[in-house]
């Protein structure tokens, strides 16, 4: 916990703070750690079910571990008219989870945002933090290949 | 002056491989020893987004604008252009309408009929340092302000120069100004709205990448008129980049003693914070941004009062988006009128579009209100790509609507676009070809707008919920005639009785596609057809017997077994194996083109 409470001082205990708070224990694990929540609900005099409503509200936070790779695929408007539907259900059936979900190996997460303003490129995925543009259907066995 | 290799690295530059090409010339130009000859700058985005990675030359007083280049093509680059001044024909943009290749970057259509007040900063300015900027006249408007201008004098300026926001519903910027300046209490804020969250919207992250000192000096003035001493900047945590050149901006601000205490000796003091936002479409409303600030659920309250009047912590508050900001230090020194001169009765100034989708040039366009749209898909844009027909343009996001063919001469202005059914919102303009289904794309945003509603007004809750439960049943085969004035009948509910403009406006696309293109929602519930082959119930992937050349590729790409037949004969689908994935038509070798879709489906 000595993490969090360096997280905590960084913010100055300031409960309007929270926020940005769960976001930087995000960086940190990766999700939410239910015990680490309840260590923040303590420290700050928050209750529990506040934070809890914070965390499933917004999208950023997951409440579950998330996989050693993160696939984001970009489902903006100008990805979707190129096709952007069509990788999403090819990873989903590949990786035979749902979109949000986690493989049981904890090796992928699969998710999905609404746009990441590279409509130019589109489809665009991200693996990992690299931006993959004009995304084909082919290139889903590479990527989880680790070839792209 | 000393050759500049200006290279063009926003977000959507680097995920081109803009940054193979900035380690390329870095690595020759020391490699070389070069440091003398030529200079180096690497800026935000360049607007052209189709021709990334793209590169600017400047030598002899001309701009020389190279596309989609390789790390490879640095070289050559560096030893003909740059030290010997010769330009290489192959590496020129091709303008696909005009059919003809350009040198300078002011020649090439795409920035003719541009006006780029904002963005035409982002290829001189190198946002990790503030000496461009500074350079460029940066931080005089705030000079000027400051040692000039009474506040008021600040308000009125603004409110002459007839700008409005620009975040979406085009509200008077000097009006809401005057209303926060007005309104009572110790503790004033002004934020940026930098949550953009419209898909297919991007000009906020590219002014923000490329030119962030903009945003700040627009606030520091804001401020000053308002009479604030806090701002905040409230910027989606889906743009590193811009999140990243905002920090590096502020320090920099504060070592110039552009913000902090007693900003230019003038006793004025001004902080800004920047706060990230956590995925919440719904915290670009500004209610439910003040709630997520605060660090509450973004869910957003009844409005009066407004925000001018009790905002952040109840205290007044002025928002405005990036762009609005942006403007503002360009009205302070080229004056009201000159900004009042561009645009129409209405709306004043330029705008910037994201235009992309189905478009040869894809880009960021900044052009003066008023413009039409045929002047943007057409002359700006280049047209539609591989020859197909335009369909329409989705502007405004969620919010917004789908404007067909026959309303292409409407000039761009917030009355117009609200006047077809769709509106400014924050400038996403994509544009569909034959090959869009307008049922699904009713369906995407409908889809998008569900997800997204906060949940606070039943009547977005459900209300969105079912309409997208019914878009889905006529996508699926399963429409039925009724569905159509159900879907008026609940649009209408929606609109009526929604506290925010989420769910005010979550109809527009459903009403301006049934409106618009009626005759698709028929094919969709009379024949079970999708005329544009994309919904998936609604079509069949077949192999044209004479075209197929018996390659074996679908049938070894094919993951369900669906595809069978002898090697050099022809292949067939079982369509009751057959899961649609549509692979067999990517692995199809363009040669043959043999694998097709049709509609309504093969039984």
């Amino acid at each position: 916990m000595k993490k969090v409470e360096n997280i905590l001082r960084e913010h100055r205990y300031q409960r309007s703070r929270i926020i940005q708070i769960l976001q930087d224990i995000h960086v940190q694990y990766n999700y939410l750690p239910a015990k680490v929540l309840k260590y923040v609900s303590k420290r700050l005099k928050v209750p529990l079910s506040k934070i809890y409503s914070l965390a499933t509200f917004y999208t950023a936070f997951s409440l579950k571990p998330r996989g050693k790779h993160l696939i984001t695929v970009c489902m903006g408007t100008a990805c979707h008219v190129r096709g952007a539907t069509a990788m999403l259900s090819e990873f989903e059936r590949r990786l035979c989870i749902k979109h949000g979900e986690t493989t049981r190996d904890l090796n992928y997460t699969l998710e999905t945002v609404n746009c990441l303003g590279c409509c130019a490129i589109g489809p665009i995925i991200v693996y990992d933090g690299k931006y993959i543009g004009e995304f084909k259907l082919k290139d889903v066995t590479k990527v989880l290949q680790g070839k792209l | 002056m000393k050759p500049l290799l200006i290279i063009s690295a926003g977000t959507c530059g680097l995920a081109r491989g803009a940054d193979e090409i900035i380690d390329a010339a870095k690595e020759y130009q020391r490699k070389n020893r070069l440091q003398k000859k030529f200079d180096i700058k690497i800026t935000g985005c360049h607007g052209l987004c189709e021709a990334e990675p793209n590169v600017l030359v400047r030598f002899n007083g001309k701009f020389i604008f190279y596309q989609k280049l390789k790390p490879e093509n640095v070289k050559d680059i560096i030893e003909e252009t740059i030290l010997k001044g010769t330009i290489i024909k192959d590496f020129l943009w091709f303008d696909p309408k005009t059919k003809e290749k350009y040198e300078k970057i002011d020649d090439i259509p795409f920035y003719q009929k541009q006006h780029r007040i904002l963005l035409g900063h982002n290829v001189l300015i190198e946002p990790k340092y503030i000496k461009d900027y500074l350079k460029l006249g940066g931080y005089s408007a705030l000079g000027k302000v400051l040692k000039k201008y009474r506040p008021l004098d600040v308000i009125n300026m603004i409110k002459k120069s007839g700008l409005r926001g620009r975040g979406g519903a085009g509200f008077l910027t000097g009006k809401k100004w005057e209303i926060c300046r007005k309104a009572k209490g110790v503790e004033k804020y002004v934020i940026c709205n930098a949550d953009e969250g419209d898909p297919g919207a991007y000009m906020d992250r590219s002014l923000l990448e490329g030119s962030p000192h903009g945003v700040l000096e627009g606030m520091i003035i804001g401020a000053y008129a308002i009479g604030a001493n806090k701002g905040i900047i409230y910027v989606r945590n889906e743009y590193p980049l811009a999140v990243e050149n905002l920090r590096r901006a502020l320090e920099q601000a504060y070592r110039k003693g552009f913000l902090g205490m007693d900003i230019l000796k003038s006793k004025f003091n001004f902080d800004i914070d920047i706060v990230r936002g956590a995925g919440a479409f719904v915290c670009g409303e500004e209610t439910a941004l003040l709630a997520s600030i605060e660090g509450e659920v973004g869910r957003p309250r009844s409005r009066p009062p407004y925000p001018a009047e009790k905002g952040l912590w109840n205290r007044p508050t002025n928002i405005n988006n990036v762009e609005t900001w942006a403007n503002v230090p360009q009205i302070v020194i080229n004056g009201a009128n000159w900004f009042s001169q561009i645009g129409t009765k209405g709306s004043k100034g330029t705008k910037i579009f994201s235009l992309v989708g189905k478009i040869n040039n894809t880009g960021l366009v900044e052009v003066p209100m008023g413009i039409t749209l045929r002047e943007i898909i057409y002359d700006i844009g280049g047209g539609i790509p591989a020859g197909k027909k335009f369909k329409a343009v989705q502007t405004g996001g969620p919010s917004g609507g789908c404007i067909p063919h026959s309303l292409l001469d409407l000039p761009i202005d917030y009355e117009g676009l609200t006047q077809a059914g769709s509106m400014m919102g924050s400038g996403g303009m994509i544009v569909m070809d034959e090959d869009t289904c307008m049922v699904d794309i009713a369906r995407y945003f409908l889809d998008f707008t569900q997800q997204e509603s906060c949940g606070k007004c039943p009547s977005c809750r459900l209300g969105t919920k079912q309409m997208v439960q019914i878009l889905s049943r006529i996508t699926e085969g399963n429409g039925e005639y009724r569905d159509l004035e159900l879907l008026e009948e609940i649009s209408e509910n929606i609109k009526a009785s929604s506290l925010c403009g989420l769910g005010q406006t979550a109809a527009n696309p459903v009403l301006t596609t049934i409106k618009y293109f009626r005759d698709e929602y028929l094919a969709h519930i009379k024949e079970k057809r999708c005329p544009a082959l994309v919904c998936k119930s609604l079509i069949s992937y077949v192999i044209d017997a004479e075209l197929c050349s018996g390659c074996t590729v679908c049938a070894k790409n094919c993951p369900s077994d669906a595809i069978t037949g002898e090697p050099k004969g022809i292949y067939t689908i079982d369509q009751k194996k057959c899961i649609k994935c549509g692979i067999c038509l990517t692995v199809c070798p363009s040669k043959f083109k043999a694998v097709k879709k049709v509609s309504p489906p093969v039984k």
